[in-house]
């Protein structure tokens, strides 16, 4: 994994335990660095399942799965993920499923790699042409409230709600490390 | 594959119909197309949700049910195609190892939503052997409606992660059809197992 250079305030200590509060039993994912902490944490959560994809519309079939078996969930991706997600969110426009997406940026702020421009740049837009509700943090303060109002808005609106965490607050990826 | 080829397999109706039979209180997720109308033409039950769009979902659908609700067995009943665009949920699958579920695939080897294309299961895929190779506890595939029997028992007298290819004939009965009504579908599901529709 390359060395990131962080926010030093505690943001990404603050997801994991924020979506616990929020009575989240399930954390799929796709690992990503700026997510390292969440999952780590979602992983030795003995109470939280932990759930490892192959790609991220694999989540959103998991958490509808999740939610008719009467539990809750959270999808933690990269921003480069939504496009794999765009068809398959008809389940939770369709099925008005809940539905609670943190979304690490890339191609958003000092991206090195211009490959990654193209989604990141179109990540908010597709999310809304989708039904999604998007917040946007770029600052370490704005990151507790924005996930706990998107958990109330996902869970007890059945809305589909996305999170989305700016490379503003991530930091820059030293390449050179 | 040409042996099999020669082979006249059975009609899925009649193949979901028997895997279907005392269900008791199994948990059904279904994959667009096909596989929702067979269900639906077995009977329709509160404890079924029908799929009729994000293609590749039924199995990891089943897999949020199964680790949401461990006690109940959750089968899913899809096709070759639906199962082929979500082929990578069998290592996500393998790696959680439900013991309470079971992924039904219907493989008459063609697209048949769409006209009869053939699949890369009618051009020799085996997808049984993928989940095998992803250390399912039990995958096989069966060819007659004599053994859909066996995998019934199996499915209820036994806790592990199962995987079934059924070969079906490419014979298309007159679609039967659920509601569309993914709301609907969702709430009474819930309801059945007591959770409220919010």
């Amino acid at each position: 994994m390359h060395t990131d250079d962080r926010n030093t305030n505690n943001w990404q200590g603050l997801v994991f335990p924020t979506l616990k509060a929020c009575n989240i039993k399930h954390i799929a994912y796709v690992p990503d660095a700026g997510h390292t902490v969440a999952i780590n944490a979602a992983i030795e959560d003995i109470k939280t399942t932990s759930v490892m994809l192959t790609t991220e519309e694999e989540g959103l079939g998991y958490l509808a799965g999740a939610w008719l078996g009467g539990e809750r969930g959270a999808l933690l991706l990269q921003s480069s993920g939504i496009g794999n997600c765009i068809n398959t969110l008809a389940l939770q426009s369709c099925g008005r499923f809940p539905l609670l997406m943190i979304i690490t940026m890339r191609g958003d702020w000092a991206e090195f790699n211009p490959w990654q421009n193209p989604m990141g740049q179109a990540t908010e837009a597709i999310l809304k042409h989708m039904g999604v509700i998007t917040w946007r943090a770029d600052k370490a303060e704005d990151v507790e409230k924005l996930i706990r109002g998107a958990a109330t808005m996902a869970f007890d609106g059945d809305s589909a709600c996305a999170v989305i965490l700016g490379q503003q607050l991530i930091g820059e990826k030293e390449w050179n490390n | 594959m040409e042996q099999l080829n020669k082979k006249i397999f059975p009609n899925r109706r009649s193949v979901v119909g028997k895997l279907l039979k005392e269900r008791q209180d199994m948990l059904v997720v279904t994959g667009l197309g096909s596989s929702t109308y067979d269900v639906y033409a077995a009977g329709d039950h509160n404890n079924n949700f029908y799929l009729w769009g994000a293609m590749g979902s039924a199995a990891t659908v089943g897999l949020g049910l199964a680790n949401s609700q461990p006690t109940r067995k959750v089968l899913v009943i899809t096709g070759d195609g639906e199962m082929l665009m979500g082929i990578g949920a069998l290592a996500t699958i393998a790696v959680q190892r439900p013991t309470n579920l079971t992924i039904v695939v219907l493989d008459n080897g063609h697209y048949g939503e769409t006209g009869m294309q053939q699949s890369h299961a009618g051009k020799g895929i085996q997808l049984d052997r993928i989940a095998h190779a992803c250390e399912f506890d039990y995958s096989v595939q069966l060819t007659t409606l004599e053994e859909i029997e066996s995998l019934r028992q199996h499915i209820h007298s036994n806790e592990s992660l199962n995987f079934a290819v059924i070969k079906i004939s490419t014979e298309n009965p007159p679609r039967t059809m659920p509601s569309r009504d993914g709301v609907h579908i969702k709430n009474r599901f819930r309801i059945s197992l007591g959770f409220p529709p919010n």
